[in-house]
């Protein structure tokens, strides 16, 4: 398997260049902590659904943030040298999973350090709140990853980033807050099926057509 | 003659559509009372919509392998007037929810959402904007349109179903086909789809000859 080979070095790069600058976790996890930590100073008491809300907001623009620089910041050589090496369905792959490796790694520690500032509510359904979480983190991964290849090829791509992105992920995030709050307050675990089931949809959907049109997108 | 015929069958029923809607018995049901007839001129604009945003993604995904000018151009025209039905399938459903729900927007999931499928389209033509090479912008647009339209069809046609909505055939509330015992208000809607979805065609038709007439005057 010549993909799989290419998508495990891919990951490997894309993890060494991480752990020598720690910049994008390192960066993100001061985002976090310092925009839970203002929540906390200005909101002191939340009720359930500001908890809720506030978590969902924190990380959509933690993860924009963190995904953005994935093919924002490739210099032009390095993305030709990367080019004439591998295929392009093993780079958008490789670029999706690590991205979702990453924002997997940051809502676990963003959603730790949440609920020690701001305690979960009462009754709530912990586990199945943290499957939201990872579930989120994964939609996010997939949809900003090709959003964020698709930017880059213009000449602004960090303002594009949002304009193009938010449209795109608001179907999502109204998905995700409704699981979570079913979560939140504790429903049956048979009731949210439905969200899971249309979150899968989604993902499976985007990467397909991510997978089908990055190789027309790579080449210019 | 045998190139305009579908033109006339267009102009016949909207007119047709437009006379018959405002003129021909409904059902007397309280609450929506006449504004029922606003099913005449408020879902068509939808499927036109919808149409013309298919025929949209059918080019962008044929200028991806042909590179073609035209067949790009094909593309942001019929997004164009796709946009143009979108707004007034908005407009009119706000006008009809004045008058039944009380207000013009009252932020009902089926409103949000066909307004956030309008900003995807509008970030279409933001990123069509951002790009000056020709080539390289018909690529990404159309790249960045073939991933929208999945993303619509979500909006518009799985969410809403999904949630509590106000709007007739959403959250359990009963559609126009309830209503209709008779078949007397198909005979005007099915026509006034029909009618809508050709003239929105045509519009696009329109714009895109005029649209490769002004690129040869460059």
């Amino acid at each position: 398997m010549q993909l799989a080979q290419q998508v495990k070095h891919l990951i490997k790069k894309e993890i060494i260049l991480e752990w020598r600058s720690k910049y994008a976790l390192n960066g993100v996890l001061l985002y976090v902590v310092s925009t839970v930590f203002v929540c906390y100073m200005s909101f002191q008491i939340i009720d359930k659904l500001t908890w809720n809300a506030l978590f969902w907001i924190i990380m959509l623009f933690a993860s924009i943030n963190a995904i953005a620089k994935s093919f924002l910041q490739e210099s032009k050589g390095r993305q030709l040298y990367i080019y004439t090496l591998v295929s392009p369905a093993a780079l958008i792959i490789a670029k999706t999973l690590y991205n979702s490796l990453l924002m997997i790694v940051l809502t676990v520690i963003a959603l730790l350090f949440y609920s020690l500032v701001f305690d979960f509510p009462e009754g709530a359904d912990i586990l199945m709140y943290f499957i939201a979480a990872v579930l989120g983190s994964l939609s996010f991964s997939t949809i900003f990853t090709m959003v964020s290849a698709i930017a880059s090829k213009t000449g602004n791509g960090g303002m594009l980033m949002a304009i193009l992105s938010f449209p795109i992920i608001i179907p999502v995030l109204i998905v995700l807050i409704k699981f979570a709050k079913n979560a939140m307050d504790g429903l049956d675990r048979s009731v949210s099926l439905d969200e899971i089931g249309l979150l899968a949809v989604i993902n499976v959907i985007v990467m397909t057509v991510a997978l089908l049109l990055f190789p027309y997108l790579w080449r210019d | 003659m045998h190139r305009i015929w579908w033109k006339i069958l267009a102009a016949v029923l909207v007119i047709y559509t437009s006379i018959a809607g405002l003129l021909l018995e409904v059902p007397r049901l309280a609450i929506l009372n006449e504004t029922i007839r606003n099913l005449y001129f408020h879902v068509p604009m939808w499927f036109a919509m919808v149409v013309l945003f298919t025929i949209s993604v059918w080019y962008s995904v044929r200028s991806l392998s042909t590179q073609s000018e035209a067949d790009d151009i094909r593309a942001v025209e019929s997004a164009n007037a796709g946009i143009i039905f979108g707004i007034l399938g908005i407009v009119t459903g706000a006008v009809w929810a004045k008058f039944t729900w009380g207000q013009f927007w009252s932020f009902d999931p089926k409103q949000n959402f066909a307004a956030i499928s309008l900003l995807l389209y509008f970030a279409y033509f933001v990123l069509r904007n951002a790009i000056d090479e020709e080539q390289k912008r018909a690529k990404i647009a159309a790249i960045y349109n073939i991933f929208a339209f999945p993303m619509m069809v979500v909006l518009l046609f799985v969410l809403p179903r999904l949630q509590d909505s106000l709007h007739p055939g959403n959250g359990g509330n009963p559609g126009f086909n309830s209503y209709d015992l008779d078949s007397r208000m198909r005979m005007v809607f099915y026509p006034a789809c029909l009618g809508w979805i050709l003239v929105g065609y045509w519009v696009y038709t329109l714009r895109f000859r005029t649209k490769i007439l002004e690129n040869k005057q460059l």
